[in-house]
């Protein structure tokens, strides 16, 4: 592991998305518009597709290799170098990045060729493309990534793209909005995980090991296993729980999950490949990268399970409520993620993995399934408006059907094979409450998947004869991407059966190597109960069959009224869901308004109070200046006025004395002589 | 020297001589005159310079030396009045002081 | 092969100067020509001490010593380490990119050149004099031009803010001054050589030390700006022509953190590790805070850039306090990529002031749909300004930070968590004026002009490829900052020690 294979065409797979973001944005206007939108499609899918293919040629030859020796490098160049950090532009593919590459490369392919159809008439085509391809290159950065540092760039990358692709229509003051919501929720997490790293490499190298390259952190982390930390927690706690804080504010975990629905202001192969396959998953792929720091901190797991769970079984009842077709869908991830993490947190990494991967096929198909709807109806996204289109869209119905089935967890559907065997790792290695959450929500999830199923291709349609005219199925690029995507969920999860069926699973054999730590083998734990994992699957298709019945009830046949329903208790849990559980109005209230209020005070505090000192200093300093103007002027001055003044005054006065006439001196001489006689005479005597 | 000369004598013809002088000087309204005033004071003056000087021994014959002083001076003086007075009578056509009144400040 | 680079990189604008001047005046118009051209030849002269700079040693290089004034022990002595030479290159970078953002000046362009000319030699002084006299003389050369830069071409309330900034830095001079001469006439040997000053450190008392170190650190904290002494900064740049705005920012700002690199630290190195923490670290903490904060609620465009400057110096005073390799040499990439990315933004700004002649920022909105290329442009900056991996500011805060994390965790956890606030305040300064619907007023605008690209780019590019590949200029400092570092760290052991 310490010793990977050096090659160089890894570089190929990040490169070549980066070449078609740069030609897209510095040539892409032009291209369109001398050789039309053709021309950017080439180049944006083909080096996408490019990337798949290398990297499925790097899988092949992967699998050549024995087991333990599948760990490639390709190190470009030093990155820094200063004092004892030393990090490596370096790119490292081994299981568990491999098949993250294919998700991105080969879903993200898949959706760029849907999307040629889907934004074919959006005038900004080039930029589209542009940043999808910047995206692609971002994600497979995070994830090929062979140190923390560089994972941050991807990290942070797939970030700014995702800002920029909810906001792509940005002349709509809301999806701008949702944008910033998303960077800047995405930016506290991020500061969590700079935490994490700066705190990390701090103990790393009190023990003389400063290093962020994550195989050399496999090597050396149980050196800081009793290192102290911050906060009265052990070091290893501390570091775990800020880097899944910052998992939390990229997947969208409590509490950092409010980005999410909002970013379904993008277009909709936006939502698919970024806020359902792939950029939401970097907190689950970052946190079975660093199991072997995960998996010494038990405290840190336990927390990870609950926010999971909790998630899992929040954003399912959420979405029980929305009407928006988009939004089901995303509290439908946001669940889905949760299931992920709670699997991390019961140290099933490879159910996580496994069940990130499934996830990334069905609701890929169940965004561009939405997509198609909402194509076909001309931009309506609310499903109180649809209806019917069972007949009229059969290829995206019967694709949305079996992705909505692969989620439900209806066997021999990719999501059972992944979802099952989380809820069974929660049960059997985990606090029973995390089972508990994970299998209500399982439930719940069935609910409201049926309940868009029914209220989108069932019934009579309830929209605008407009739109009914135009109703149409997708164009090819999309049909074909659609089936594509449903038939991966129907057979993506055949390369992990569950224990009772079979011991065939590949996958978990493909990502042994990655996920060393003795503590975490889940196949290994769950052996142990493995007799018993078979009536769990019954009970979980049970609670999936409760949800199926409810809501077929309530909103195909009608024979439970939805509307009473949602008046329990007065409607307050109805309202609670619908509104989110008013987080983001605790938000809006208890940061944003404050926040703001504070900046203006500081503004007010800086432009009256610390310049006010200033210009009262200077204000001060003129008035001193004016005053000891005024007695310059007046005492100084007058002084020597005074003199002058006296001696003209006295001038007048005197020059009366000069008379001219020679006699009149004459007789004053003699009257002064006299005068002085007169004296010394008086003073003699 | 005659005997009983005594140095009286010669202050009290100097205080004469410059009472006449002074009575000169002040009443005489011709510029001439009042030169010749002049003149007679300053003689007063160089009588008591001798006398003194000659009746104090210890005095050598500093005494005589100014008195010598004051003649030449007066010379000058004389020389300078009498030119003055010739440029006023010039420029004004009559000595008379009292008539010349231009210098009054 | 030059024999005196570091003379002519400093004079080349002062001939420059003497030709715009002795230009007649039918020739008026060419005098930016000859500023460009000045400052045309300074840039490469500046590339080749990048090339020949030997960064393997601390040690000064390219040195020129003559002896100027006998009778006081003043020499005119230039030199460059590690801590000065991407100073250097930033100065002549910034004075040819400010040369073409000047072209919009059309009010007595000669004096405005001239000044301009007199600025660059002051600026390119400070970084190369070795002699705190020569130091001295160059730092008052920079202010006057400034003074009258901002007093003449600036903006209707010129004269205040051209008078606030000038008082403001005099009464810095006027600390630095006192100290420079308090540390001349201590001891026998009487001498302004600031490596001299350096090599007897160990012998001014404690109580001496501090005294300077507080005065200097006051003059240079007015010049970086240090919260408290920042309200000068916001005014001179809200009225300050663009070019001149982007000089202040790009290189002025700069030589607050100099200066304490290069004197308070090497000079006064027990009282540096003793107060730093408190005035550079928790100091630099507020900046960084305080300023995205008050940033958060600015109305002016060019106001709000001004404060997210304010916040980003912040930074390279943490860096500095950490008394860490990383964070210092953190610091020193931070000095360099701030200004390079300010120098952007406020060239951004000069774009849309030249066209629209107001900075309102409410007063905008879509403009991404008229002028693409522009809000691409203002984009990639803004990222930038955020730290976005991938471009330059990122790897100098993480530098910064994470060696701020070994000394002053809290105070990082603080400085790390602006990263937040940062965005929130240049995204939604974005989408007011970039995005939403286009306001109808500027329907009419024109997109980045080849000029303005042309002062755009290069600096892009620059923070893009330092993004990547720091070690352009982290290969440059790093011997010169590990030394110094340890020459501070070994000063308060020794100090320690001695109280002992």
């Amino acid at each position: 592991m310490l010793n990977p294979l050096p090659v160089a065409f890894i570089r190929w797979i990040v490169v070549l998305p980066l070449l078609g973001a740069a030609i897209n944005f510095l040539a892409g206007a032009a291209l369109q518009k001398r050789f039309g939108r053709t021309a950017i499609s080439l180049v944006g899918c083909g080096v996408v597709v490019g990337s798949f293919v290398i990297a499925v040629g790097a899988l092949a030859g992967m699998l050549q290799l024995a087991p333990a020796q599948r760990f490639m490098l390709d190190d470009l160049w030093r990155w820094f170098d200063v004092g004892p950090l030393r990090l490596d532009i370096a790119l490292w593919l081994d299981p568990l990045s491999m098949l993250m590459v294919l998700i991105v490369t080969g879903v993200g392919g898949l959706i760029h060729i849907y999307s040629t159809a889907y934004m074919h008439d959006d005038p900004a085509y080039w930029r589209f493309f542009g940043w999808l391809n910047l995206f692609t290159f971002a994600m497979l950065t995070l994830v090929l990534a062979d140190n923390l540092w560089l994972m941050f760039v991807g990290w942070e990358g797939v970030g700014l793209c995702s800002f920029a692709l909810i906001g792509f229509w940005y002349r709509e003051r809301s999806n701008t909005n949702a944008g910033n919501k998303a960077f800047i929720v995405n930016r506290v997490g991020d500061w969590a995980f700079v935490i994490a790293l700066y705190a990390l490499f701090s103990g790393l190298r009190a023990v003389g090991h400063p290093t962020l390259v994550i195989r050399e952190l496999a090597r050396y982390a149980p050196l800081i296993a009793d290192h102290p930390g911050y906060l009265g927690m052990s070091l290893v706690t501390f570091v775990t729980l800020f880097l899944f804080l910052g998992a939390t504010g990229k997947s969208a975990q409590i509490p950092l999950h409010v980005w999410l629905p909002d970013a379904m202001a993008g277009p909709t192969p936006v939502s698919a490949l970024i806020h359902a396959a792939t950029m939401v998953t970097a907190g689950i792929y970052m946190v079975s990268r660093l199991n072997f720091l995960f998996s010494m901190a038990p405290a840190t797991l336990e927390v990870i399970a609950l926010v999971g769970a909790a998630t899992a079984l929040f954003a399912a009842t959420i979405g029980i409520t929305q009407t928006d077709i988009k939004r089901v869908l995303a509290y439908s991830t946001i669940s889905q993620l949760g299931y992920m993490f709670a699997a991390l947190g019961v140290g099933a990494y490879d159910f996580a993995v496994f069940h990130l991967m499934t996830h990334a096929f069905f609701k890929a198909c169940l965004f561009l399934g939405a997509g198609s709807v909402i194509h076909a109806l001309g931009g309506e996204q609310d499903m109180r408006r649809m209806g019917g289109l069972r007949e009229r869209l059969p290829i995206t119905f019967w694709t949305f059907l079996a992705a909505t089935l692969a989620l439900c967890g209806v066997p021999p559907f990719a999501g059972f094979m992944s979802k099952d065997g989380i809820i069974w790792a929660a049960f059997s290695r985990g606090p029973l409450f995390i089972w508990a959450l994970l299998l209500t929500g399982a439930g719940v999830t069935v609910f409201y998947m049926f309940r868009q199923v029914y209220m989108t291709f069932f019934g009579d349609f309830r929209g605008t004869h407009e739109q009914e005219h135009h109703l149409h199925e997708a164009p090819w690029p999309m049909a074909s991407v659609l089936v594509i995507l449903g038939t991966l969920s129907v057979v993506g999860g055949f390369v992990m059966l569950p224990k009772f069926v079979s011991d065939f699973a590949p996958f978990a054999r493909f990502l042994d190597p990655v996920f060393t730590a003795p503590a975490t083998h889940s196949l290994m734990a769950t052996e142990f109960h493995a007799h018993l994992e078979v009536y769990f699957a019954l009970l979980a298709l049970a609670v999936v069959a409760v949800g199926w019945i409810l809501a077929d009830a309530c909103y195909r046949t009608g024979s439970l009224d939805a509307a009473s329903l949602s008046g329990f208790a007065d409607g307050i849990f109805y309202r609670l869901s619908l509104n989110k559980y008013y987080v983001d109005e605790l938000y809006d209230r208890a940061v944003v308004r404050p926040y703001l209020f504070a900046t203006r005070a500081l503004a007010w505090f800086d432009l009256r109070i610390i310049d006010g000192i200033v210009n009262l200093a200077a204000t001060l300093t003129v008035f001193a200046s004016w005053l000891s103007g005024l007695l310059d002027r007046y005492v100084v001055d007058g002084l020597v006025n005074l003199a002058a003044d006296a001696t003209l005054a006295a001038g007048g006065r005197l020059r009366r004395v000069q008379t001219g006439s020679v006699n009149a001196y004459l007789y004053g001489i003699l009257a002064a002589v006299m005068l002085i006689l007169v004296i010394r005479a008086m003073v003699r005597a | 020297m005659p005997a009983g000369l005594t140095l009286n004598h010669f202050v009290i013809l100097s205080l004469a001589l410059f009472l006449l002088g002074s009575i000169c000087v002040l009443t005489r309204r011709n510029a001439i005159g009042i030169l010749l005033g002049i003149e007679l004071i300053l003689n007063a003056a160089n009588i008591n310079y001798v006398a003194f000087a000659f009746f104090n021994p210890a005095a050598h014959y500093d005494g005589q030396v100014f008195a010598i002083f004051v003649i030449m001076l007066a010379a000058a003086e004389a020389v300078i009045g009498l030119a003055i007075v010739l440029a006023i009578y010039n420029h004004l056509r009559t000595i008379d002081v009292a008539a010349n009144e231009t210098l009054k400040g | 092969m030059l024999t005196h680079p570091l003379t002519l990189i400093t004079f080349i604008p002062l001939v420059g100067m003497v030709a715009i001047l002795l230009c007649p005046r039918a020739l008026t118009p060419m005098c930016k020509w000859v500023a460009a051209l000045t400052t045309g030849l300074q840039l490469p002269i500046a590339v080749w001490i990048y090339a020949h700079f030997d960064s393997a040693t601390s040690a000064i290089q390219m040195v020129e010593r003559h002896q100027w004034i006998a009778n006081y022990h003043v020499y005119y002595f230039l030199g460059i380490d590690g801590i000065s030479v991407s100073m250097v290159l930033l100065t002549a970078l910034i004075c040819f990119i400010s040369v073409f953002a000047s072209f919009s000046i059309t009010r007595a362009e000669k004096g405005y050149y001239a000044l301009l000319m007199l600025l660059d030699t002051g600026m390119m002084g400070v970084f190369v004099a070795l002699d705190f006299f020569l130091f001295y003389i160059f730092w008052e050369v920079m202010l006057l031009p400034m003074y009258f830069l901002i007093g003449i071409w600036g903006g209707p309330r010129r004269e205040y803010a051209a008078i606030k900034f000038f008082l403001y830095t005099l009464l810095g001079s006027v600390l630095i001054l006192l100290v420079m001469l308090a540390l001349y006439y201590y001891g026998d040997a009487h001498t302004f050589d600031m490596t001299q000053l350096a090599a007897r450190a160990g012998s001014y008392s404690l109580t001496f030390q501090r005294i300077c170190w507080l005065a200097l650190f006051v003059g240079f904290a007015i010049k970086i700006p240090a919260f408290p002494f920042h309200t000068w900064l916001p005014d001179a740049h809200v009225e300050a022509p663009t070019a001149i705005s982007v000089i202040l920012a790009g290189v002025l700002l700069k030589m607050g953190t100099y200066g304490i690199l290069r004197v308070n630290y090497p000079i006064l190195p027990a009282a540096s590790h003793e107060l730093a923490w408190i005035f550079l670290g928790l100091v630099g903490t507020i900046n960084i805070v305080y300023g995205a904060m008050v940033a958060m609620a600015q109305t002016d465009y060019k106001k709000l850039i001004a404060y997210s400057s304010i916040s980003h110096m912040g930074y390279v005073m943490l860096g500095i306090a950490s008394f860490t390799a990383v964070g210092i040499n953190g610091a020193v990439l931070q000095m360099f990529n701030h200004g390079t990315i300010t120098a952007m933004l406020f060239i951004l700004v000069g774009v849309i002031y030249d066209r629209a002649h107001h900075r309102e920022i409410d007063g905008f909105g879509g403009l991404a749909q008229q002028m693409p290329i522009y809000a691409g442009m203002t984009g990639f900056a803004f990222f930038a300004g955020m730290g976005l991996p991938g471009l330059s500011a990122f790897i100098s805060e993480v530098l910064v930070l994470i060696g701020a994390w070994q000394t002053h965790p809290l105070m990082t956890v603080f400085g790390a968590g602006t990263a937040i606030l940062t965005a929130g305040y240049l995204l939604w300064c974005f989408q007011r004026i970039y995005l939403g619907p286009l306001n109808e007023k500027y329907s009419g605008l024109t997109d980045l002009t080849l000029r303005e690209a042309f002062t755009l780019v290069p600096l892009a590019a620059i923070v893009l490829l330092l993004g990547w590949y720091p070690h352009a200029i982290l290969g440059l400092i790093h011997t010169s900052l590990d030394h110094l570092n340890q020459v501070v760290v070994n000063a308060a052991t020794s100090a320690t020690v001695a109280l002992r």
